[in-house]
This record gives structure tokens, sequence and C-alpha cells, in this order.
């Protein structure tokens, strides 16, 4: 037990003998976990947004101007028994035009007005469904009588969630390359290390020493160099993200919202960890693995 | 404890370093391997430590064929084996100290007890003073014991030198024939290659000759060396092929 202590301390003695290099390396690993895990973070908010906005999909209905109450009446009691709506709303033109008065701050204009240019409309709430059969609902009430416009108002956020998907292969492939590189800086860093220490390497194994013994304080590095990158990684996002809000903060209060990208979920932030830990032991594992078969007895 | 049976090794260059070689050493005895150099003594130890593997024949260390060895059973062989190299093969990135601490450190050793072995092999071969100093400081004779205590300090059954005194003066050389012979009497298995007339002087050691890879038949004069008290099995010389 003191031996695999006194190993990595060992381990870690090696990394501060050359700070610059150790720290260039950890660098390094920290910019390639960061990209596609500041992607993944971009992504999981746009999704939330999406999924907020699509989860109460709604058709908006503009009647013609020259409809009758009679004619409101009909295509209301229309509307309620169609077996794909699950609720509908109207929304009278005076109703309407007060509500545009109180809201845009465009009271003034609007009074100047000599009538009111604003249509009757329903606003209808299908029940929920594909993005599809939404889309045939859209047109089917576009036909109904004294309808003028027909209106998906969530039509955008099916094109965006199409878009996220896309975003999401995007974020997998570049996450497997970058993953592959970090194998391979690590694999690149341990070769370098079993060079300078094969003497000794040598020596361990023909004085006995099991290949476990001889792969450990590499493996130790590579595990201790991909963790501290993905710790990078979490500090580069952290603090990219710390920038963006402030600027994004700033941004909505104009549109009177309150989003801000939300950080890394702690479970997404041990995963980060854990996953570069891992990538580290892998490519240590795979350099020693290769070196000790290449010294195998023939 | 070590036999050849009509080993035969090859070197993918083409050149034949061992012919049909075959001989037997018992338990606690004494052997001299010798020959000009380029006769395969080296080879031979390499096939006990299997650091090689013959293309032919077998080789039995402890009744073990250690030709067809696993990878994985390697070191387990190894740590049995205590082998002097001829390039000494110390590292130069530590002190004496921790140069005979690795095989301990290797076998997983307990820390407290490994300190008082490593005192112990460095006192046995008379280093004790300059356990801190870093080996590339030493003389080629202490480096030569330093190698020796490295190798002792897993109190191994078998030893094995390849060229122990090589380079050193005939007063070293006496020096270190004292060392092996104080390990003979404690029972310890010892196959020494040399060349080296003047520690092959000594008649009472068992002698195998190599010449050109092939094993001379002892010649007449020169005996097996007496197995120690502590051996209580019998020589049974070499088997002449």
């Amino acid at each position: 037990m003191r031996h695999a202590l006194a190993q990595s301390i060992d381990v870690l003695r090696r990394m501060f003998s050359s700070p610059l290099a150790a720290f260039l390396n950890v660098l390094v690993i920290g910019i390639a976990l960061s990209l596609p895990t500041g992607m993944y973070v971009v992504l999981n908010n746009a999704q939330g947004l999406v999924a907020q906005i699509s989860d109460t999909p709604q058709i908006s209905l503009f009647l013609s101007m020259n409809a009758k109450t009679g004619d409101v009446d009909a295509l209301r009691n229309q509307l309620t028994q169609h077996s794909a709506i699950a609720r509908v709303e109207f929304v009278a033109r005076n109703q309407a035009l007060e509500q545009l008065k109180q809201s845009s701050g465009l009271a003034d204009v609007i009074g100047g007005l000599d009538h009111n240019p604003l249509p009757d409309a329903f606003v209808v709430y299908p029940k929920p469904g594909e993005a599809k059969a939404l889309d045939a609902l859209r047109s089917e009430l576009a036909k109904f009588p004294k309808v003028e416009l027909a209106q998906l108002d969530s039509a955008w956020a099916y094109k965006l969630e199409a878009l996220l998907k896309f975003g999401r292969t995007a974020v997998l492939i570049l996450a497997s390359l970058l993953s592959l590189a970090l194998v391979a800086i690590t694999f690149n860093t341990i070769r370098l290390q079993i060079l300078t220490r094969r003497d000794e390497i040598e020596v361990s194994k023909l004085i006995g020493a099991t290949n476990g013994f001889i792969r450990r304080p590499f493996l130790y590095f590579g595990a201790a160099q991909g963790l501290l990158g993905g710790i990078m990684a979490w500090l580069i996002i952290s603090l990219s993200l710390l920038l963006l809000n402030h600027q994004i903060k700033a941004l909505s209060e104009l549109y009177a919202s309150q989003f801000v990208l939300q950080p890394l979920s702690p479970g997404d932030s041990l995963s980060l960890l854990l996953f570069s830990l891992y990538l580290g032991w892998l490519g240590a594992w795979l350099s020693v693995a290769r070196y000790l078969s290449q010294i195998e007895p023939r | 404890m070590i036999k050849f049976n009509q080993v035969h090794k090859r070197y993918p260059a083409g050149n034949h370093a061992l012919k049909n070689v075959s001989f037997e050493i018992a338990k606690g005895e004494m052997v001299f391997l010798t020959g000009h150099s380029g006769a395969g003594k080296s080879t031979l130890l390499k096939l006990i430590a299997a650091i090689e593997r013959p293309n032919l024949g077998s080789v039995l260390v402890n009744n073990q064929n250690v030709g067809v060895l696993k990878g994985r059973a390697l070191p387990y062989l190894r740590r049995n084996l205590g082998i002097i190299f001829q390039d000494h093969k110390l590292l130069f990135d530590r002190n004496v100290f921790d140069n005979v601490m690795l095989p301990l450190q290797i076998c997983g050793f307990d820390y407290r007890e490994s300190h008082k072995r490593v005192r112990a092999a460095l006192d046995k071969v008379g280093l004790l003073r300059r356990e801190k100093s870093n080996p590339i400081a030493l003389s080629g004779g202490e480096q030569q014991r330093l190698c020796i205590a490295r190798a002792i300090v897993n109190r191994p059954t078998i030893l094995l030198a390849d060229e122990p005194t090589g380079n050193l003066d005939a007063a070293y050389a006496q020096e270190i024939m004292a060392i092996f012979k104080s390990f003979h009497q404690v029972g310890v298995t010892l196959l020494i290659s040399t060349h080296d007339s003047s520690v092959l002087r000594d008649t009472k050691v068992r002698t195998l000759e190599l010449r050109d890879g092939e094993l001379q038949t002892a010649s007449p004069g020169v005996r097996g060396a007496e197995p120690s008290e502590a051996a209580n099995r019998e020589a049974s010389g070499g088997s002449q092929a």
C-alpha cells in the first residue's frame, strides 16, 4: 500500500517537474473538451426553450373583415365540435385593439386611427399530436368559411427542433473526434515518458515486475492529466457562460424575458470529469500496452 | 534445479547461438560457464530467465519449462532468480539505496521490512556507507557489487551472473568471487559466466565450456563442486549430450 502511495506521489512529482509542459497538455485537453461540451450546453438551453413552445402549439385563425356575429358563432360551433381541437379562444377585434394599445405603447398612434384595422380572431389549441397532423389541421381550418388566414404559431419551433437534432448529431461527431484527439494526446505524452524511463521499465521487467506494476504509474499519470483537462474544460465553459450571460441578460430584458443560459448541471459536470479521466487513462493504457508488447521475449 | 534438454537457439539474423545444449545443475551447486566471447554464454543465461526463448528443446527451472511460460507467469519466475547483468543495468535516476529497493517494490514487500532487507544486502556487499550516492559516482567494482546487492535482496534460490568480473582487476574479482562463495555456502544455486582465467583457476568448481554454441564435454580433472551442506540433494553432474 505504501508503494502505491509512493508511486502516486512520484507521478505528481514528475508532473510538477515540468510544469509548463504539463500545463500546456492540460490546456489542450481542456480546450478540446470544452468545444463539444460548450455546444452541448447551448443546445441543451435551446432545447429547453423549444420544448416550452412546442408543448403548447396553437393555431391563430384571422377572420375576414366582413364576418358577422352569426358567422363567428357558426365557426365557433364548428371548431368546438372538431375532434382534433382541445380548446378555442375568441379574441374580438375591439378586444385585440385594446390589448395592442396597452402592450405596445402605441396608444397615441392607434388613437389616431379612424377605424379598427384588426380582424376578429380565434386562437385554437389542438389536441397534442404530431407536427404533420398540426399542419394538416391548419390547412383544413384555412378552408373554413370566413377564415382569412390560418397561422401555425409554433411552426418555427418545429423547424428549430429539427435544426437542434442536426446540432446534436454535429456535437456527437465533434465529441467523438475530440475524444479521439484526447486519447491521442495522452498516448503521445505517455509514449515520451516511457522513452525517458525505458531503462527503468526494462530493468523492472527483468527482475520480475508484472505488466500491471509497470503500467500503474503511467495510468495514474494519464488519468490525472485527463481529469485536470476535464476540470480545465469545466472552468472554460463556466467562465464563458458567465461572460455570455452578462450580455444575454441585457438582451433578454429588451424582450421582457428572464432567459439566461443554464450552466452544466452537477450530473453533467461529473460526467465530463469522469469521461475525461477515463479517456486519459485509456490513452495511457494503449501507449503502455503497445510498448510492453514490443519488449516481450521471443 | 536447472536442466537444459537439447536446446537450440537461433537468432533471426541466422547465426546459431546455441546448438543441442544439454546439462543439469543441482540444487545448491555452483557452476562456471566459460567460453570465448560470442560462444553463447549470455544467451544461455537469458534462456534460464526467459528473456529469450529456445527454438528447440526445453529449459527447466525448478521443473518448470520456462521456454513455454506465458508472459503473465514470467514475473514470478524471475522473482526467484537473482540476475547480475553484464552491463549492470543500474538506474542512474535514483540513489544506491533505491536501486536495491526496486525488486522489493516490485514484489510489493512491506515498506519497513524492505528497508531492513536493503540495508542487509548493501552491508553484505560492503556498500552500506554509499547508500545515498548515485550509482554513477561508484567505481566499476562498486557498481558490480551494487548489482549483486540488487540481485540478492529478494533472497533468490538461483543466482545468475553474466561476466561479473568482466572489467575488474584481480583484487576486485577475488572480492566478488568471495561474495559468491558465501552465497554458495548458504545453499544458493549459482551459475556464473566468465572468461576470466584467474577466476577459473579455482578447479574445485564445475565448469561448463561453450564453443561456438556447443557444450564441450567436461575436460578430465574438472570435477563438479560439492553441493553445500544447506542443499541436501546431490549434484547429479553435467549430463554429457
